[in-house]
């Protein structure tokens, strides 16, 4: 009898593991992955986003089963939501929110990888498939956003898709070909939910995945930014300076988890509009294609872009140059494992001349990002001197210009930069 | 790192301070208490009796003036069109269609009119109107210019006009209430008409005291496993 019960507990293990690699998966992804013991606040934002994914497809399923897409019921359809369905509001109050949050913990994320140089040999392909996640991401951003059908929807969704007929010769059928209409409608929405509830998610999954499987290949970076792997234990090859990611880093993460929730359940329940950031005062008005709004401003993750995209001027009566522009900015990320000279990874080793640079391009994000909420007359105009250009015109082109020479120049700069010696083992 | 978390803490803090300081400036902020239940119930006859001859707020249901003390009777009595049952939305009286012929414009669905506009926004609109001869209602706001809907309170407010030297409105002529018990009655409507946008939104705060008490306590304890995990970690 009991011969029988050990090996119905012990069993079930090796029945699985017989037919499907459960326990080793386990051993080499949780309780047998050695992550670097140094890692610090920068290091939360990887599981929070895996995180905030998840909740996005939870409440996304559940947001689904209420929603109706058609340009006739959508509005009226969230507003069901808002109010007839049990905990409707907490739900789309968790999903718009996290969108943003999202956008939030993945530039976080983004700012750790630049910081500590995350993206350098050998983890080219993590941040390639990572600069793949962002893209997609803003696809997914941009096609819920359509959604609720108020008007900074419609007008939102008219602005960027109108930019696709700027494309040189096949632009203005493509951009016909993207809204299947002369102008958003109907089958504009059908499509983007198809797009929204499942084509990007699947496809985010698997970039996620690849994400996640190069990771555990290569293994974390850390704040020192130097390779655990070269310092092992002789007897049993462990990295000296890594400990087993569960229960070490589970227990961490999870700390980062509440700290996390502390934050989302602050905006959800007490501003979920943060102020017209995050849910936008005009979407409170059903969309109407006769009526446009007197401004039409993104949410606050595609601003930076955005001011990118208006600062750069027309060349020949072609906004061409803009969205060429805007789409490099976003797509200029991939390069950085090539464009960086510098003989150490981490900000800890650099010289000044990289840490100059760095703050240059933060603070040109921030305010790019800033004026893409503003209309570009916000300052007025200069005098007649400068041609009576918009002030916050010409401080976007200023800013967008330092914005692509952090990344044109960085092979001249990090080459050149008073780097420090790097020491053997991590600081902890 | 510690201070630098501190930091981010608190720029993070900080940010729906910006937020606020960003929104649109009306000029006045309208005097409403989302607890002041007799505030929000005058709010709500009020807004049944005048503007759903012509607005709708489809998205509205009467019985969810339960939410503001009143109960299922009281809004059938008091409340209710003739054919009206207490789960309804609150449809205008008025066809759109004709509507649409009669002002040019149908008037829009105000379910949500406050998270579009804002509070003070309406506040201010409901106190805005002046008498001008150009436009084809004989009425002007001064906060939506040129706005096809008529001053349908003037008997209870009176007559204002525009004062073009100082910018500033005038009674001409007094209506039924005195300036300070008209702006009560908008702003008893203004609170109403807030309620109405996000019924749920007190209720939705009550939650968030305790989600976040709660997420208070579950810190703690998360901090305390991981010292216990990590103390061996050298």
């Amino acid at each position: 009898m009991t011969e029988n019960k050990s090996q119905a507990t012990g069993g079930l293990m090796s029945w699985i593991d017989a037919r499907f690699p459960l326990s080793s998966n386990i051993k080499n992804h949780l309780t047998e992955y050695y992550a670097p013991k140094n890692f610090n606040f920068w290091y939360f934002f990887g599981s929070l986003a895996m995180l905030v994914l998840v909740l996005q497809i939870i409440t996304g399923i559940f947001l689904t089963m209420h929603y109706k897409p058609s340009a006739e019921e959508a509005f009226a359809s969230v507003e069901y939501i808002m109010r007839d369905v049990f905990g409707g509001n907490i739900i789309r109050y968790m999903h718009s929110t996290g969108a943003s949050m999202f956008f939030a913990v993945v530039y976080l994320h983004m700012f750790r990888g630049l910081i500590y140089g995350s993206y350098r040999n050998p983890r080219e392909l993590i941040w390639l498939f990572g600069v793949a996640i962002f893209l997609v991401l803003m696809g997914e951003a941009f096609f819920g956003y359509l959604l609720p059908w108020g008007q900074m929807s419609y007008w939102g969704a008219q602005v960027i898709v109108n930019l696709f007929s700027a494309i040189p010769f096949i632009g203005p059928d493509l951009s016909e070909w993207l809204r299947g209409d002369y102008l958003i409608s109907d089958a504009t929405l059908n499509r983007f939910f198809a797009f929204h509830v499942i084509a990007l998610p699947l496809v985010l999954l698997g970039l996620v995945m690849v994400h996640l499987i190069a990771l555990h290949e290569v293994g974390s970076n850390n704040p020192d930014g130097i390779e655990i792997k070269a310092q092992k234990d002789k007897k049993t090859g462990i990295p000296l300076d890594g400990i087993p990611f569960h229960p070490y880093y589970t227990v961490k993460d999870l700390v980062g988890v509440v700290v996390f929730f502390i934050v989302f359940a602050a905006i959800i329940f007490f501003a979920p509009e943060m102020g017209g950031y995050f849910l936008e005062a005009n979407n409170f008005i059903p969309a109407n294609s006769l009526q446009t709004p007197a401004h039409i401003a993104p949410v606050w993750y595609f601003t930076p872009y955005y001011s990118i995209l208006r600062a750069v001027p027309p060349v020949m009566n072609s906004q061409f140059p803009g969205v060429a522009a805007m789409g490099l900015s976003v797509l200029i990320f991939a390069l950085l494992p090539w464009l960086d000279r510098s003989p150490v990874k981490s900000i800890r080793y650099r010289g000044t001349l990289y840490k100059k640079w760095l703050a240059a391009f933060v603070v040109s994000f921030l305010v790019l990002g800033y004026l893409g909420t503003v209309p570009s007359n916000v300052w007025g105009q200069f005098g007649a001197w400068c041609g009576g250009a918009d002030r916050a015109t010409v401080v976007a082109r200023i800013f967008t210009v330092i914005y692509f020479s952090f990344f044109i120049l960085m092979p001249w700069y990090t080459a050149k930069d008073k780097t420090k010696p790097v020491p053997e083992r991590v600081t902890y | 790192m510690k201070i630098k978390i501190k930091k981010l803490l608190l720029i993070i803090g900080l940010l729906p301070l910006i937020a606020i300081a960003n929104e649109m400036k009306i000029g006045v902020t309208a005097p409403i208490d989302p607890n002041d239940q007799a505030s929000l119930q005058r709010g709500a006859r009020t807004f049944i009796n005048n503007c759903l001859n012509c607005h709708s707020a489809n998205y509205m249901r009467y019985n969810r003036l339960q939410d503001i003390g009143l109960n299922e009777k009281q809004i059938k009595d008091n409340l209710l069109f003739a054919n009206d049952k207490v789960g309804d939305p609150m449809r205008a009286a008025m066809n759109p269609k004709d509507a649409k012929k009669w002002f040019g414009v149908a008037p829009p669905d105000l379910s949500v009119e406050v998270r579009a506009r804002g509070a003070d926004w309406v506040y201010a609109y409901m106190r805005g109107f002046y008498r001008d001869e150009t436009t084809p209602s004989g009425w002007n706001n001064v906060v939506f210019d040129k706005v096809a809907m008529p001053h349908v309170l003037y008997e209870l407010q009176g007559e204002q006009i525009l004062n073009h030297k100082t910018h500033r409105l005038e009674l001409a002529k007094p209506g039924k209430l005195s300036p300070s018990e008209y702006n009560t009655f908008v702003a008893d409507l203004t609170n109403y008409m807030a309620f109405m946008a996000e019924p749920a939104k007190q209720q939705r705060k009550h939650i968030g005291i305790w989600v976040l008490l709660f997420l208070g306590v579950l810190l703690v304890l998360t901090i305390k496993l991981k010292k216990e995990y990590w103390k061996d970690i050298k």
